[in-house]
């Protein structure tokens, strides 16, 4: 440890202001503090601080990631005829790519950003930068991510201020952008089978995912199990709601994710669904919601986020049941777009403001009702 | 007594270093210190030269803003310097003590037939008035203005706080006589808050409303506590004085003198046997720390602040005990780096955060160090600072509106009910390390400003 912390002090003052290359004290900044908690101290107000900070609450999301992550290694090579580990090193290999473009295009524009207004690389891109590729069909064109994800980290995110300023996920903006910017490739049945050649996968295997199924027949060829653990196709990390259910578990006892949201989301869908249900709009059951698409992700890992999602706790819970009612809605009401749980979330990101305007004016009027009540 | 008012909101940061309840008195210092920089809002006008003979209760500066103020010596003696820091600030006057104190004489007034206009000139004129804060803003009173009413927190809550009951122990006579001031002044019954289940002899106090709480930190914040028991409005007055302050206002008004001796705790991981000390007011830090303080490995050092980890104010180790301060906490300097802190488990470290382990084990005791654990960002993290700020209050809009400066909004939503110390927790816990408690003095310092 301390060889490296020399090597770092050494080169340092290079990347100071007055040294050679310091246009890239942002990114060096970014390498230290990643190598090492910085030893900045309190100056004013509180002495002591809490041991959290932002990399580590990132870190952790990241972390709740991991398992809907690796299924979806698996399922990937699983849905091209491979089986056991065979499959796993498929879909590991297949989406790498995708990982590593998303992550460095998203990575490459913050820090130019960052730079350009001297400040420091926000950790949240880490999660972003995850999230795209498991949001992500698995065949999408490289080419496409990247697009996505350029568009995402500058219109979604950098233009509104940079990291807790942005009104809409980022992730899910980029998923938007491509869904709508290459609407032929990324819908249709191919998009969702992984299209290399390699370990012995089966070429041409395609078919309608569970959620098109559904909203073309009412019935899907696969059973609740197989859905809830996974084994069917749709975007890379979205299949496994059992998967999901883990990761938000980590999330909700970290307390890092809002259970008020989660809970509300996972209501309003159900509640929806089985509305629908009671009025013979559909005839499966209300709770096949929650197990097919990304109903289950987008309620654990996109409607939480803090930044994006309303900040009020009453805020949470109304956000949270509409996002999940809107997202039945959509599915089940509009024929054009078999998921409807990106656009709930974004259409949500665009009114939690709003929502928690009111909790907010509600609060001020309570409190001046309380004074005049005391007197 | 009126029914308990509980708490669930806040935090007890169990620390090492606990004050033992052994008392030492102290010999007379050799100097004393008067700094403005202990009050908000004052701008110093010198009364005295360096050279000058004081008594205790002799007037060395008074304020600008609120000419009828003043700062008294706390001892006997000569003024041996003005302390200066950028742009002449002053940032004290020091007193060098005589052996034999005396004390400016006031003639005792009889409570019952004074006017509470002589009372306040009495205050103002021995310099005790400067113990009379008000609420909105936390400034020293204007003695022109009518408070709604007076509130008074008989314990401390903040980590390794002084046992008030501890501190104040044979001061019940003057408590009484205190109160009896307070009275006068705000024209109705001073509010006084216990401690469920350690109320001790304040419980026994007459001519107060006595409440009663329970519940964490800031559970023993006397804003917290006037938020639950009559809220501050737009418009309103209220004044606050600290418990121990009651006291020497007592002492004053039983003998004509001003004796400004109190106790302080001297608390912290770093303190070899912390304990509790009987010092004149504006002591020299080093007259309680000296020989007291643990030996540090090479590369170490430590923080002296006057005052609790949350709202002390860091010390030189050549500074003095602020007047507000009731404790002085010393602890490990955290100028340290940690290699891949952020990822690794840390088991000894202390968060809220259940991504660290210190909720596995609520009893231990913690030593925390300065670092700030962490890189400034922007808000990201919600509904988190509720959890420690047991009001009716959304804290991240209040900030907010303070940041984008809308007096509107920070008057809507709660600014003139809380000051640095009621949000202090939010600052301890936030993973974004905004300064929210500078933040928050900014803010009240736009609505002195603006209103």
């Amino acid at each position: 440890m301390k060889g490296l912390r020399k090597l770092v002090d050494n080169v340092k003052p290079t990347f100071m202001e007055g040294g050679k290359l310091s246009f890239l004290a942002s990114t060096f900044d970014a390498i230290e503090t990643f190598l090492f908690v910085p030893n900045t101290t309190t100056k004013k107000g509180a002495h002591v601080r809490d041991c959290i900070d932002m990399k580590r609450t990132m870190f952790f999301v990241v972390l709740a990631l991991i398992p809907a992550f690796l299924f979806g290694c698996y399922n990937t090579g699983s849905q091209v005829g491979l089986e056991g580990f065979t499959a796993f090193w498929y879909g590991l290999v297949r989406v790498l790519p995708m990982v590593a473009v998303s992550y460095i295009v998203g990575l490459g524009i913050e820090i130019i950003y960052a730079q350009i207004r001297k400040e420091e690389v926000a950790e949240g891109y880490f999660v972003t930068g995850f999230l795209i590729p498991m949001i992500m069909p698995v065949s999408t064109p490289l080419w496409m991510v990247a697009l996505g994800v350029a568009f995402a980290v500058i219109f979604g995110k950098e233009v509104f201020g940079g990291t807790g300023m942005n009104v809409f996920n980022p992730a899910l903006v980029a998923r938007a952008f491509v869904f709508f910017a290459f609407t032929p490739q990324m819908s249709g049945e191919k998009v969702w089978f992984s299209d290399w050649k390699m370990m012995g996968a089966a070429d041409a295997t395609t078919g309608a995912t569970a959620l098109e199924q559904l909203a073309t027949t009412g019935q899907m060829q696969w059973s609740v199990m197989d859905a809830f653990l996974g084994f069917i196709p749709g975007s890379f990390g979205e299949t496994s709601t059992l998967c999901i259910l883990l990761g938000g578990l980590l999330l909700l006892w970290t307390g890092i994710a809002s259970w008020r949201t989660m809970l509300s989301v996972f209501a309003g869908g159900l509640a929806m669904g089985y509305l629908f249900q009671a009025v013979g709009l559909t005839e499966y059951p209300a709770y096949y919601h929650l197990l097919v698409g990304g109903f289950a992700f987008g309620a654990v890992f996109m409607a939480t986020d803090p930044v994006t999602s309303a900040q009020t706790n009453t805020g949470k819970y109304i956000v949270g049941l509409m996002t999940g009612a809107l997202a039945v809605l959509v599915r089940v009401v509009n024929p054009a777009y078999p998921e409807g749980m990106m656009l709930a979330i974004l259409f949500m990101n665009a009114l939690a403001p709003t929502v928690d305007y009111f909790v907010v004016e509600a609060n001020i009027n309570r409190r001046k009702n309380r004074i005049k009540s005391v007197k | 007594m009126s029914k308990i008012i509980k708490l669930r909101k806040g935090l007890d940061i169990n620390l090492q270093g606990a004050a033992a309840e052994s008392l030492v008195e102290l010999p007379m210092a050799a100097e004393y210190a008067v700094s403005p920089l202990d009050f908000e809002n004052v701008t110093p006008k010198l009364l005295v030269k360096v050279g000058d003979k004081v008594k205790a209760g002799t007037p060395l500066f008074f304020d600008k803003n609120n000419q009828r103020v003043l700062f008294c010596s706390p001892v006997s003696g000569t003024v041996s310097a003005v302390n200066r820091g950028e742009k002449r600030k002053i940032l004290n006057v020091t007193v060098a003590a005589d052996k034999n104190q005396e004390s400016e004489e006031f003639a005792t007034l009889d409570l019952q037939k004074a006017t509470r206009e002589e009372v306040i000139e009495m205050l103002l004129k021995s310099g005790l008035w400067t113990m009379i804060l008000q609420r909105p803003y936390g400034i020293v009173a204007n003695p022109a203005d009518q408070p709604k009413a007076i509130f008074v927190s008989a314990f401390d809550s903040a980590p390794l706080a002084p046992n008030m009951n501890f501190v104040l122990k044979g001061q019940k006579e003057n408590l009484q006589k205190g109160f009896e001031v307070l009275a006068k002044i705000a024209g109705t019954t001073p509010h006084l808050s216990l401690n469920a289940k350690a109320e001790g002899e304040m419980a026994s106090l007459k001519g107060v409303e006595l409440h009663t709480f329970e519940g964490k930190h800031p559970v023993g914040n006397v804003g917290v506590q006037i938020h639950h028991i009559d809220p501050i409005a737009k418009g309103d007055i209220v004044w606050t004085v600290n418990i121990q302050d009651v006291a020497a206002i007592g002492r004053l008004f039983a003998t004509g003198k001003v004796d400004l001796t109190k106790v302080v705790a001297l608390t912290g991981s770093e303190v070899e046997n912390p304990q509790y000390y009987r010092i004149i007011s504006g002591a020299p830090v080093a007259s309680i720390i000296a020989g007291n303080i643990k030996k540090q490995a090479e590369g170490d050092s430590v923080r002296v602040i006057s005052g609790n980890v949350l709202t002390g104010k860091a010390v030189a180790e050549d500074g003095y005990v602020s007047a507000t301060a009731n404790q002085i906490t010393v602890i490990p300097e955290g100028d340290k780096y940690e290699m891949l802190g952020w990822i690794a488990p840390r088991f000894g470290k202390f968060s809220v955060s259940r991504s660290y382990f210190s909720w596995l084990c609520p009893k231990k005791q913690y030593k925390l160090d300065t670092n700030l654990n962490g890189g400034v960002r922007p808000f990201v993290v919600t509904g988190l600072f509720e959890e420690y700020l047991p009001m009716d209050i959304y804290p991240m809009y209040l900030f907010k509106a303070i940041i984008a400066g809308d007096i509107d909004k920070m008057e809507n939503l709660g600014i003139y009910e809380i000051v640095e110390e009621d949000i202090a927790l939010c600052e301890f816990v936030d993973p974004s390390k905004t300064e929210i408690q500078q933040l928050v003095r900014d803010g009240i310092n736009l609505m002195i400003k603006e209103c």
